[in-house]
């Protein structure tokens, strides 16, 4: 882990520092921003502060506030995070075959603090698990230096945003940033153009199905998306000649 | 900011705080919390290389289009200058930090200063 020196004085968790830089403005602002929502919405002091040190998921955290504050039973509460946070996993299982060879506890630690940006920086820095010991640990150490400065960042932004929650309004939409930081990623992942189709048929699912209850269109749009680009993927390649046979 | 409601607190609260910091670790972990040793069928290793930036689009493009649910019917929306600027300042110098900086550059006059 991070307090190890093996860890932090490898270069990769200095790389996984300075790439995940550019994107603390972000996340500080998205954590300033729930900070100051959760104290708005009638969290006390202490439960939002809880919350951000805790929980450390904005999007759980914004969708059970309304929630813990109606008095909801608490298995509807924790399914709705779960539901909410779907995406993580399918990131998890990706991630798998990174960390397997890590003891549980060090996994559930990672998972932990591997957000969105953290896992997007890690698997676009390394596209494929390593195969020997030095390179998972090279490996090792990017994640966690992306994610030593997302939870710093984030846990940072969110204490001040719930001391700050007076002087803020939340109709300057300062959140606005952390989408800003999401967009800026998604364009960066947009290397080939099977990915930007990806993209494309996400964010209309995303939208069509926005009124499912949950979150699920999230998770619908992502099943979508890669069906529909794995289907394009195994087509035969269209061809101006005579149509061949597939040769699956 | 009153004194009592501040730091007050109840025990149920607090355990669905907890209980959401496991939901966390659980879905965040979902796929690796077992040591049972499986193999990851060849094409859904392939398909994942689609999951990161589909997650993103489904996540990121209704905050942009939609209010409550709805497609936005009006173009005096601050957002979609906004995004439509941090598209663009990302393909033009593919720096994050400045998508987010001229992305808000963008939105803030308009969001604050026209209500848009």
């Amino acid at each position: 882990m991070f307090w190890r020196p093996e860890i932090y004085r490898h270069d990769e968790f200095s790389q996984g520092l300075r790439d995940f830089a550019p994107q603390a403005a972000g996340v500080g602002a998205w954590g300033l921003m729930t900070g100051v929502a959760m104290m708005n919405s009638g969290l006390s002091l202490t439960e939002s502060l809880a919350m951000a040190l805790l929980v450390f998921a904005g999007s759980s955290q914004l969708a059970s506030m309304p929630l813990i504050l109606a008095g909801a039973p608490w298995w509807v509460i924790l399914a709705t995070g779960f539901c909410v946070n779907l995406r993580f996993v399918v990131f998890s299982l990706h991630l798998r075959s990174y960390l397997m060879h890590l003891p549980r506890w060090r996994r559930l630690l990672h998972g932990y603090f591997t957000a969105d940006i953290g896992y997007v920086l890690f698997v676009k820095r390394h596209p494929k698990p390593a195969q020997d010991d030095a390179h998972r640990l090279g490996q090792e150490a990017y994640l966690m230096g992306g994610n030593v400065l997302n939870w710093g960042s984030w846990l940072g932004a969110s204490v001040v945003g719930v001391l700050l929650s007076n002087f803020i309004p939340p109709e300057w939409g300062l959140g606005f940033a952390g989408i800003l930081c999401l967009l800026g990623i998604l364009c960066s992942l947009a290397t080939s153009r099977m990915r930007g189709v990806s993209a494309l048929v996400a964010g209309l699912v995303g939208v069509l199905a926005y009124s499912l209850p949950l979150k699920l269109n999230i998770v619908l749009a992502i099943a979508v998306a890669v069906a529909v680009c794995m289907m394009l993927e195994s087509a035969p390649p269209a061809s101006p000649s005579v149509s061949r046979e597939s040769p699956r | 900011m009153s004194g009592p409601i501040l730091y007050e607190t109840d025990l149920w609260t607090l355990g669905v705080v907890l209980g959401l910091t496991l939901v966390t670790v659980v879905s965040r972990s979902f796929f690796f919390i077992s040591s049972r040793a499986w193999q990851l069928p060849h094409w859904a290793q392939r398909g994942l290389q689609y999951a990161p930036i589909a997650a993103l689009a489904a996540v990121v493009v209704p905050e942009i289009v939609t209010q409550q649910g709805e497609l936005v019917r009006t173009w005096q929306d601050a957002r979609l200058y906004a995004a439509a600027v941090g598209v663009a300042v990302y393909f033009w110098r593919r720096s994050v930090l400045l998508t987010i900086a001229l992305g808000m550059a963008a939105y803030l006059p308009l969001h604050i200063g026209l209500g848009w």
